[in-house]
């Protein structure tokens, strides 16, 4: 089970509290989650990445296991820990103010 | 008994504020979608239950949400806007050429007849179609793809469709304003349009003839006189009475002629109202006074309306798509502020009152009149 953290205004959009835990087929890699995750809350398209092309919005980054996963490919391959479930796959918004 | 609803959307979410026909005291629901951007809410014509909205953010881009149960209740709808074949290029901030690239809804505009049916005007600068209740879009791609597209260009807040008037008698003509390059109409439900800025002018556009180019802030019309049309440039107030074809100044006696909105009466097709704003460099009141003119004549002679708004220290200024009117017998006349207040008046513009006052920056400010 991979579990994704997502921030405020998306978890409040795809209606869950707390962490997504989804079931991904092997191999777990970025864009194999992120299309999982989109299946399972299709009000999420377009919200993380642009429609059609695909590619991260830019006030979002990835991160896993302590790793700026922002820049990878999509078919870069999610750390161990994120695939056994023990270190969440998280989606992190831009802080913003000043 | 009727009734008014008013949809406010401000930089923080939106409000729905409802009122009997006294229009005295305000129920408040909201923030909805707190913490987005609302640029615009608008109520269908033909079921005011069915309401859209435009939800925006920086970070995670567009949603279009849709409620059929008067605001109370929402739900996201469609939220893909693709431009239409080749992406093209306009004129950039240097005069260099940029590509076209989707940010954000700014207006909804829901058909006149069918309540599934609605417009959307973007930046950059396109108007969508869905014909199923929001859940797709379809660029109507003539206007983006019009010869003069090249030589758009955005103004400081953005190039974007950010008024659509369908004309009541004639539902292929359709009227459109886009900040900057002007007023576009077709006349065959969107698929080929035209330029109709002849007669404006704008001291910094040195071609007095400029097919486009003009900064419109806004235009109005009243529903039983589709063929006059009412704007507010960046500077200037203009009308045309003939379908926009040529535009004549009627800025007349306000103290200054920039501002953003600008609207008709329900009743009275020649009397509308502005708000005056001091510059382009300074966006708020001229000496700190709220004032809304009202023209009864059409433009040209102004009276200020002060009754009931701030007339010391009030340094707000009031966005483009901040204002309307309800369609009660004693017609009410709504805007809103970038300090959060909403005024209303329910006397043509004579008194106001603040009706909410503490709001987010108000973004949009539509009526509905309900049965």
């Amino acid at each position: 089970m991979i579990r994704v953290e997502l921030p405020a205004h998306l978890r409040k959009l795809a209606k869950v509290d707390g962490e997504v835990e989804l079931e991904v087929a092997e191999p777990v890699t970025l864009g194999t989650v992120l299309d999982a995750l989109e299946a399972r809350y299709p009000v999420l398209r377009g919200t993380i990445r642009d429609h059609g092309t695909l590619r991260r919005r830019a006030f979002l980054r990835y991160f896993a296991c302590e790793q700026d996963l922002s820049l990878e490919a999509p078919d870069t391959p999610l750390p161990e820990a994120v695939v056994r479930g023990e270190e969440p796959f998280m989606v992190i918004g831009a802080i913003a103010g000043g | 008994m009727s009734g008014v609803r008013v949809l406010v959307g401000t930089k923080k979410g939106a409000f729905v504020l409802t009122s009997d026909e006294r229009r005295q005291d305000w129920e408040v629901s909201g923030p909805h979608f707190a913490g987005w951007e609302i640029y615009h809410l608008k109520g269908s014509p033909v079921d005011p239950n069915r309401i859209y909205a435009s939800q925006s953010s920086g970070w995670f881009g567009q949603m279009i949400q849709r409620s059929d149960d008067g605001g109370k209740t929402w739900e996201p709808v469609g939220n893909e806007f693709a431009y239409e074949g080749s992406t093209g290029t306009h004129q950039w901030y240097d005069g260099t050429q940029h590509p076209w690239e989707f940010k954000r809804i700014w207006h909804l505009e829901p058909s006149l007849h069918d309540p599934d049916v609605v417009y959307a005007g973007a930046e950059d600068a396109a108007i969508f179609r869905s014909i199923d209740g929001g859940k797709n879009w379809k660029e109507l791609s003539g206007l983006r793809n019009h010869d003069s597209g090249p030589r758009w260009q955005p103004g400081a807040g953005g190039m974007a469709v950010h008024t659509i008037l369908i004309d009541p008698t004639n539902l292929q003509r359709i009227f459109v304003a886009i900040s900057a390059a002007g007023v576009f109409r077709t006349d065959d439900g969107g698929e080929t349009w035209r330029p109709m800025n002849r007669g404006l002018t704008s001291k910094y556009i040195p071609d007095p003839d400029a097919e486009v180019g003009h900064c419109v802030h806004r235009i109005a019309l009243h529903p039983s006189r589709p063929e006059t049309l009412f704007m507010q440039m960046h500077w200037h107030v203009n009308r045309s009475d003939d379908g926009a074809e040529t535009w004549r100044k009627v800025s007349g006696n306000l103290p200054t002629d920039f501002g953003f909105p600008i609207d008709v009466h329900a009743h009275e097709p020649e009397t509308i109202y502005v708000v005056p704003i001091k510059s382009d460099s300074e966006h708020f009141p001229i000496d700190g006074k709220l004032q809304v003119y009202r023209s009864r004549t059409g433009g040209n002679e102004w009276e200020a309306l002060t009754n009931g708004l701030p007339q010391s220290d009030c340094y707000v200024n009031v966005l483009r798509d901040a204002m309307a009117v309800d369609r009660l017998e004693s017609c009410g006349i709504y805007f809103g502020t970038t300090g959060g207040q909403v005024y209303a008046s329910a006397d043509s513009g004579d008194t106001w009152t603040p009706i909410v006052r503490d709001l987010p920056a108000v973004l949009s400010v539509e009526v509905q009149t309900l049965p």
